[in-house]
């Protein structure tokens, strides 16, 4: 049996996260997530925040799916696969099974067409395994940077695809929607995922893309504290320029964005951000210079433009920069039309 | 006697284990299962105290901000820096707006799809309420989805993003609010307060919020009909189904105190027991760990001196979950709680003959009627040429509590600093409070005593009246243990 008609049977499991990727696609908009189900002809099955169907319900469904009754097209898991304490996955057993999630995710892994990381933790371990990772924290395919996670790194699910990984913490609403719109078209190829196992279409844009203190950047005028509106790469550990996302050009929540929002951006769409090894709202330096540069720019020129170019920097950022607002506006350019 | 597993629970924001002792068609015992633990008080450990703003509000999807407004305080308290003014009222702005989608996202997405359920097929208001409600399909989801989505506008604006935001600061806010801004923001109110008044509630929510009397309320049902607004569908269906009857849990209404103002609260913080008001002493909340997987001293700790240590082969253990207590008893905590608390004639008229069901499902709708014109007074209160941000160091040893109240109730951050380290963090959530396991003196928590007593029909290996019992409470499991 294959879905309602000609429909796609998709699972949704969370273990070890906070439920925000939900949250956050609940906010997608025009249209919203169940009407974009609907129209991308997927039919779930059972999502924990959304369907009526719990304890005895929600086993048969599973069973249903390991015996081979029904066809799983997608399976989406939110959270990381929680392994700990030491393999063993108890620290999360799957309520009302007396089963760890482990096992029913390995196992309905190997029933899945596809199988879709929803957010960071999912895909890389994510802020589950921050730390010391008490709870044993992996993404699927990945732990961290290192290919393997869960599944190992020789996964290929049947629909032929690894498992596809929507970054972010959260996840922004569409960058679900329309990767699994196309996964339910069939028109995600292999060679639409970057190394890491993302679609292009999201990490092939860059945070910093878009985002409105560019200016800033580019004259290097740099915000000294949280809530002033200069460029925040220089002091205020900004990782914009090397992290992939398109969040300032298809914006949250309407019109915000991280930056917009006054605070520097974490790099959450990358392997491994929930580490970084300096205090999040710091940038680490080296004799004054920012550790982390964009990555695919020779370190020389960086340093020779932003010197330059901070020689250069009008009176206008260079003020504004350490403000909590603007001060000084644009001089105005005046047309020849009416002049005196 | 029988014993019944049922889980998971969904619909409740993580995953939940229930097992029930049934006798005579009866629940006569209930131990409540937090199967999840992720460490975040082990992560947090040595870490840089501001790290704990990005970590923290990552515990939970669906109240991240009051997790970051608990760390704020937290964080606040030891460096010795209160937020602006202004940066205090878009705080209060960005969590009213993330504790009132919550309400939203629990009556709509979470609590009323169990009434859409077959076993209720042959009740007179099945058919209206099951093709409003029903779980994806019914119609409200898709009147609810876009209004709560552009009502998040508010937060986007502010905060960058929701869930997860680094804007809300010990000092205030990282986000200066322009003038020409505030009339965007008070438009999106004012939008969302006309959905509310014509869908959800049905009236005007000044009108609804000076009800002080049950009978009052069911006065307007009759009056209007139960398809006048979604509201009036609940207390029809509740009326009829007696809720107000099921789930009486223990009777002690806490409160931390909600939406700062100054050293006070909009929603004032204290403990409602025997029909009266008590002070609340923070000193006297503690952490018992006798049934939960977890090791350390016998004697239960204030969680400043709290230790997280789990060991799953702690016999006498059956949940991740801590149980803390307030001068050694359990206590309720939620809207209801605050409403309560906070001295609200109809939250107290509700709960009369203790606390139901029914209540913990009108508080909250009392409270979006109280918190949506509170929008409108704090956006107007704001003075953009003032700052929205103060700034102090770090101190390399210190301590600080973060006392919040979070969609679901109590939110509590208790943090250490030493040698410029997060040194402790501890943590209790709402759902900690209400979903804990026993303690050393055997008392059940809330939802275990609210579970007592619950009527489980033939053949039903899900009590459809469990189900509203623990969703009544609006859990978030992924707090419960974080």
């Amino acid at each position: 049996m294959s879905g309602n008609g000609n429909r796609r049977n998709l699972l949704w499991l969370q273990s070890g996260g906070c439920g925000g990727c939900t949250l956050s696609l609940l906010c997608a908009e025009g249209p919203d997530v169940i009407t974009v189900f609907e129209t991308a002809g997927i039919n779930v099955l059972w999502h924990p925040a959304l369907s009526v169907e719990s304890g005895d319900e929600v086993h048969r469904i599973i069973d249903a799916i390991l015996s081979g009754q029904i066809a799983l097209d997608f399976l989406c898991l939110e959270g990381a696969v929680v392994t700990g304490p030491n393999g063993t996955g108890r620290y999360h057993m799957m309520a009302g099974r007396d089963a760890p999630m482990q096992d029913v995710i390995k196992a309905l892994a190997e029933r899945a067409d596809h199988v879709i990381a929803v957010g960071s933790c999912a895909a890389f371990g994510g802020i589950t395994a921050a730390g010391d990772n008490p709870s044993g924290a992996t993404g699927l395919s990945f732990d961290g940077e290192a290919a393997g996670g869960f599944l190992g790194d020789q996964f290929m699910a049947p629909g032929g695809l690894p498992v596809v990984n929507i970054p972010g913490c959260p996840v922004h609403p569409d960058w679900v929607t329309e990767t699994l719109s196309q996964m339910s078209a069939g028109t995600m190829l292999p060679d639409d995922l970057d190394a890491v196992g993302r679609p292009h279409a999201i990490s092939g844009k860059l945070v910093h893309h878009g985002c409105a203190r560019n200016e800033f950047y580019e004259y290097k005028a740099s915000a000294t504290r949280l809530c002033e509106v200069g460029c925040m790469m220089e002091n205020l550990g900004c990782k914009g320029t090397q992290a992939g996302g398109d969040c300032n050009t298809r914006t949250w929540n309407g019109s915000g964005s991280c930056i917009s929002g006054g605070y520097p951006c974490i790099a959450c769409t990358e392997p491994g951000f929930e580490d970084p090894g300096h205090p999040f709202v710091e940038t680490p330096k080296i004799a004054g210079i920012p550790l982390g540069l964009p990555t695919d720019m020779p370190k020389a020129w960086f340093v020779a433009l932003a010197s330059l170019s901070k020689a250069a920097t009008p009176r206008r950022l260079r003020e504004n920069a350490s403000s909590d607002r603007l001060k000084v506006y644009p001089d105005r350019h005046k047309s020849k039309r009416g002049r005196p | 006697m029988s014993r019944l597993v049922v889980g998971p629970f969904n619909r409740v924001e993580g995953d939940l284990e229930v097992k029930l002792d049934i006798e005579d068609q009866t629940v006569t015992r209930a131990e409540v299962v937090s199967p999840l633990y992720r460490g975040f008080e082990e992560m947090l450990r040595g870490k840089d105290p501001r790290d704990a703003l990005v970590i923290v509000p990552r515990i939970c999807g669906i109240c991240s901000v009051s997790q970051s407004i608990a760390a704020a305080e937290a964080l606040g308290e030891a460096q010795g820096l209160m937020p602006t003014p202004n940066g205090q009222l878009v705080s209060n702005i960005v969590h009213a707006c993330e504790n009132i989608a919550d309400h939203l996202t629990h009556f709509y997405m979470f609590f009323m799809p169990d009434f859409a359920r077959s076993v209720y097929a042959d009740q007179a208001w099945y058919s209206d309420v099951s093709e409003r409600f029903e779980a994806m399909k019914g119609t409200a989801v898709q009147d609810v989805l876009p209004r709560r989505a552009e009502f998040f506008h508010i937060v986007g604006i502010l905060a960058g993003k929701w869930p997860h935001t680094l804007a809300l600061q010990p000092g205030g806010v990282t986000k200066t609010v322009a003038k020409h801004e505030l009339h965007r923001l008070m438009a999106l109110v004012k939008n969302f307060r006309r959905f509310l008044e014509r869908e959800v509630i049905g009236f005007d929510l000044q009108a609804f919020s000076a009800l002080s009397s049950r009978d009052e309320l069911m006065v307007l049902v009759d009056q209007h009909g139960p398809t006048h607004s979604d509201l009036f569908r609940f207390v029809d269906l509740s009326r009829r189904l007696g809720l107000n009857r099921l789930g009486r849990a223990t009777d002690r209404f806490l409160s931390f105190g909600a939406y700062r103002s100054g050293t006070t609260h909009l929603f004032e913080r204290g403990l409602y027991r025997g029909g009266e008001d008590h002070q609340l002493n923070s000193g006297l909340i503690t952490e018992d760990l006798s049934h939960a997987w977890m090791n350390g001293p016998d004697a239960a700790l204030h969680p400043f001196d709290g230790v997280t240590e789990t060991d799953p082969e702690m016999t006498d253990g059956y949940s991740w979950c801590k149980a803390p207590r307030l001068e050694g008893k359990p206590a309720e905590v939620g809207a209801l709680s605050r409403q309560v608390v906070a001295g609200h004639p109809l939250a107290r008229d509700l709960v009369a003959t203790g606390g139901n069901v029914e209540a913990r499902v009108l508080a909250r709708f009392l409270e979006m009627a109280l918190l949506v014109p509170m929008l409108e007074t704090w956006l107007g209160e704001i003075k953009t040429p003032d700052p929205f941000m103060a700034h102090a160091s770090m101190p390399d040893n210190a301590k600080g509590a973060g006392m919040v109240e979070a969609a679901r109730g109590a939110l509590g951050h208790w943090l250490t600093i030493e040698n410029g380290k997060i040194e402790n963090y501890q943590i209790i959530a709402p759902t900690t409070w209400n979903f804990s396991p026993r303690d050393q003196a055997g008392q059940p928590g809330p939802l275990e005593t609210a579970l007592v007593g619950a009527r489980v029909q033939g053949g039903e290996t899900g009590p459809v009246s469990v189900q509203h019992i623990v969703r009544s409470f609006d859990p978030c499991m992924v707090c419960t243990v974080h």
